[in-house]
């Protein structure tokens, strides 16, 4: 690796920043050897998006000092319109710069023997456990220098948890704050629904400084056993500034059902990775994800589903909104693997263009290694329809608010998807900001 | 205040370069019921999408005014707050976009900021139409238009006119794909508005739909003109006896628009 930046994080720094934070040993190794890697590796190099000159090594790695809050009126008040007050049984964490400063739950959830824990705590409390699934079957430390330097400076995240034939009635809901500009998130998130469990889960990711420069490193793992079912909804908002990689990767046994409800509006530039895994016979993956693209921000996505199991049905439906200058490479990837017999494969990608200047590309790729079965695909990019403008207008509706509605409901299929009501209506105020 | 007068003289339109509408005038005031009439091809649609201001047509010479107003010098928004109303023949599907929601931006666009509709009184107006036009409740819920059959459309295309209200309304081929009984429900929708106030001008090829709305004018559209204009039992004699005796009387050979040269 050529270092063109200062870079300070070496053997020593890791080693040390995971033993203050009283990890246990594996997971320290697990960082010396990641940062080693992350020396000798390359940026991943994704389709039609040259990344080298975005910054991906420049933050801020420790917050100062964060002190735990009692009571939600003491957040950001864009953080407190993500929490809905409406209801009693809430299981939620917000982090703000990595770190767990408010939580509510409910009892139930330990008595059901459900984790629920910000991952710092996961280490110390169920070491086992998470070894277990940490970096486990769904993503590599050594695929590129960035999910090197993931696992290497991780810094926050969650754990999840979900035993046997267990359902969690409720949504997890978690909320990941930046709050310090130039404070660098290296968020992990794990789900682990064993057989027969339920669980849906939420997550935000915020920031509001539109002015300096930082970087978001996430990695999601979510392991769906037989016969299980996880609903996934996120909302991506960091402002400006912040370089986001993001990979969500789902891995799903016999029978298993996996469900993505992906808002990406992220301002800042991104690569996405979101693959899920079917590897039982019988499981399934529905993943629909929305963007929109604006100023001059480039964003790279990639959404993948591959079929190891028969009977295996995967959907994949990607909407995106291009605006100003921006650039965004939209890649649907079906594959579907030898012995994927009966498997089905569906992706549509939809892109709509507010702007001349905008770069949109829809790119359907199929993999299939078997005859027998079924895979389909539609892309498209087009402008706003003038009979649909005029047809609106005609009834008294202005332009503006024309495109409005047409937008929102572009949109739709994922934010009606979201499990959350606040979090729905933030997604649409989210929407409505990006696009005016 | 009595009604709104809709005056269209000499128009002339065309699309990509061809004229459709080569001179037609028409004068439609509140209180009365028009019906246009003419085989398929003769550019009735051509003048209904003209005078609400669709994109692709350019008008070239000729005028339109409502109530002494430039229509053509209105956005296509400015006209329908003015009081026009076009149901068209192949309205668009808009997807994610209920039709409540679209409903109540359309009512609210025509109102003062502040003095938008209350929630309740418009779904109590929405649910009321609905009943009357046997629209089934769930109907507001959907999106707009998407996966309608062709009945269903036009049923929604009746139901935004009566939510709207306006002083002159074009109704496109309002009664094309519609079993009798369907029919019958519209037409007791459009007859419901008939007032002083209300100025209608009806698009048709058939006759089936003028038996249970009676129109005060019935002209004949061919070669993108009205060729003959009389009262309602113009319109029976047509169904009687088809249009080749209007063809024969005026020595037209072929009605449709472009396709004589
Ligand atoms: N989009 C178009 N492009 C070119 N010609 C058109 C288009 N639409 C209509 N026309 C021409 O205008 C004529 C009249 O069409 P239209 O107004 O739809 O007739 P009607 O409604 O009476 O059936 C058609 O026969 C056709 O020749
Ligand atoms: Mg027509």
């Amino acid at each position: 690796m050529s270092v063109d930046t200062k870079w300070t994080y070496d053997e020593n720094y890791v080693r040390e920043y995971s033993q203050n934070r009283g990890e246990p040993e594996w997971l320290t190794e697990q960082r010396v050897t990641a940062i080693r890697l992350a020396d000798e590796l390359n940026l991943p190099k994704p389709e039609k998006t040259n990344i080298k000159t975005w910054n991906f090594t420049e933050f801020k790695h420790e917050p100062g000092e964060l002190s735990a809050i009692d009571s939600v009126d003491e957040l950001h008040e864009d953080v407190q319109k993500l929490i809905d007050r409406s209801t009693e049984e809430q299981n939620l964490i917000v982090f703000r710069d990595g770190k767990p400063i408010y939580r509510t739950g409910s009892d139930h959830l330990q008595e059901q023997g459900v984790l629920f824990l910000d991952i710092e705590t996961a280490a110390r409390e169920h070491s086992d456990l998470l070894k277990k699934y940490f970096m486990g079957s769904a993503v590599d430390v050594d695929e590129h220098r960035l999910t090197a330097l993931h696992v290497a400076l991780l810094n926050g995240g969650i754990f999840i948890y979900v035993p046997k034939n267990v359902t969690v009635e409720s949504p997890l809901q978690t909320i990941y704050w930046q709050d310090d500009p130039e404070m660098g998130l290296f968020n992990h998130v794990i789900i682990a629904a064993e057989d027969n469990s339920e669980v849906t889960y939420l997550e935000n990711y915020a920031s509001f400084n539109r002015e300096q420069s930082a970087a978001a490193n996430i990695i999601s793992e979510v392991y769906v056993g037989q016969n299980a079912k996880v609903s996934y909804g996120a909302v991506d908002h960091f402002e400006k500034g912040v370089t986001t990689y993001v990979n969500r990767r789902g891995r799903v046994e016999r029978d298993g059902y996996l469900e993505w409800a992906l808002g990406q509006m992220n301002e800042g530039n991104t690569v996405s990775d979101n693959t899920t895994v079917l590897q039982g016979d019988g499981s399934k993956a529905d993943t629909k994800a929305v963007s929109i693209g604006r100023g001059d921000q480039s964003q790279n996505f990639w959404t993948d589903i591959i079929h190891y199991g028969k009977n295996s049905v995967g959907h994949i439906l990607t909407h995106g909104v291009m605006k100003d200058h921006a650039s965004s490479i939209f890649n649907g990837v079906t594959e579907i693997k030898h012995g994927g017999t009966k498997a089905d494969g569906q992706q549509t990608e939809r892109v709509l263009m507010l702007s001349e200047r905008a770069r949109g590309d829809a790119n359907p790729i199929l993999l299939i290694d078997e005859d027998d079965v079924t895979a389909g695909h539609a892309a498209s990019v087009g402008r706003v329809d003038p009979m649909q403008m005029f047809y609106m207008m005609s009834r008294g509706i202005s332009r503006t608010e024309a495109e409005r509605l047409i937008i929102h409901g572009f949109l739709a299929p994922v934010v009606n998807e979201l499990p959350i009501q606040a979090v729905k209506e933030r997604l649409t105020e989210v929407i409505e900001r990006k696009v005016y | 205040m009595a009604g709104s007068t809709l005056k269209i003289q000499d128009l002339h339109v065309e699309i990509d370069g061809s004229e459709i509408i080569k001179g037609l005038d028409l004068e439609i005031n509140g209180g009365e019921i028009h019906a246009i009439m003419g085989p398929n091809g003769t550019g009735k649609s051509t003048l209904a999408s003209a005078i609400m201001g669709h994109p692709r047509y350019d008008i070239t010479q000729g005028s339109v005014y409502l109530d002494g107003k430039d229509v053509l010098e209105m956005e296509v928004d400015e006209r329908a707050h003015a009081g026009m109303f076009l149901a068209m023949q192949y309205p668009s599907e808009i997807s994610g976009v209920t039709n409540s929601d679209f409903m109540r931006s359309a009512i609210n666009s025509g109102r003062e900021e502040g003095d938008e509709i209350s929630l309740m009184k418009f779904i109590k107006k929405m649910d009321s139409k609905m009943d009357e036009l046997e629209i089934d409740q769930s109907f507001s819920q959907r999106y707009l238009n998407e996966g309608f059959s062709g009945g269903e459309k036009k049923r929604n295309e009746i139901l935004q006119l009566l939510m709207l209200e306006p002083r002159i309304a074009i109704l496109d081929e309002i009664d094309s794909g519609l079993d009798i009984d369907a029919l019958k429900v519209v037409s007791k929708g459009i007859n419901s508005i008939k007032s002083p106030d209300f100025g209608c001008l009806i698009i048709t090829h058939y006759q089936r739909l003028l038996n249970y709305i009676t129109p005060d004018k019935v002209h004949v559209m061919m070669q993108g003109r009205v060729v003959k204009s009389g009262g309602a039992e113009l319109a029976q004699r047509l169904e009687d006896e088809g249009y080749d005796w209007i063809k024969e009387e005026l020595g037209i050979e072929d009605e449709k628009v472009g396709e004589q040269a």
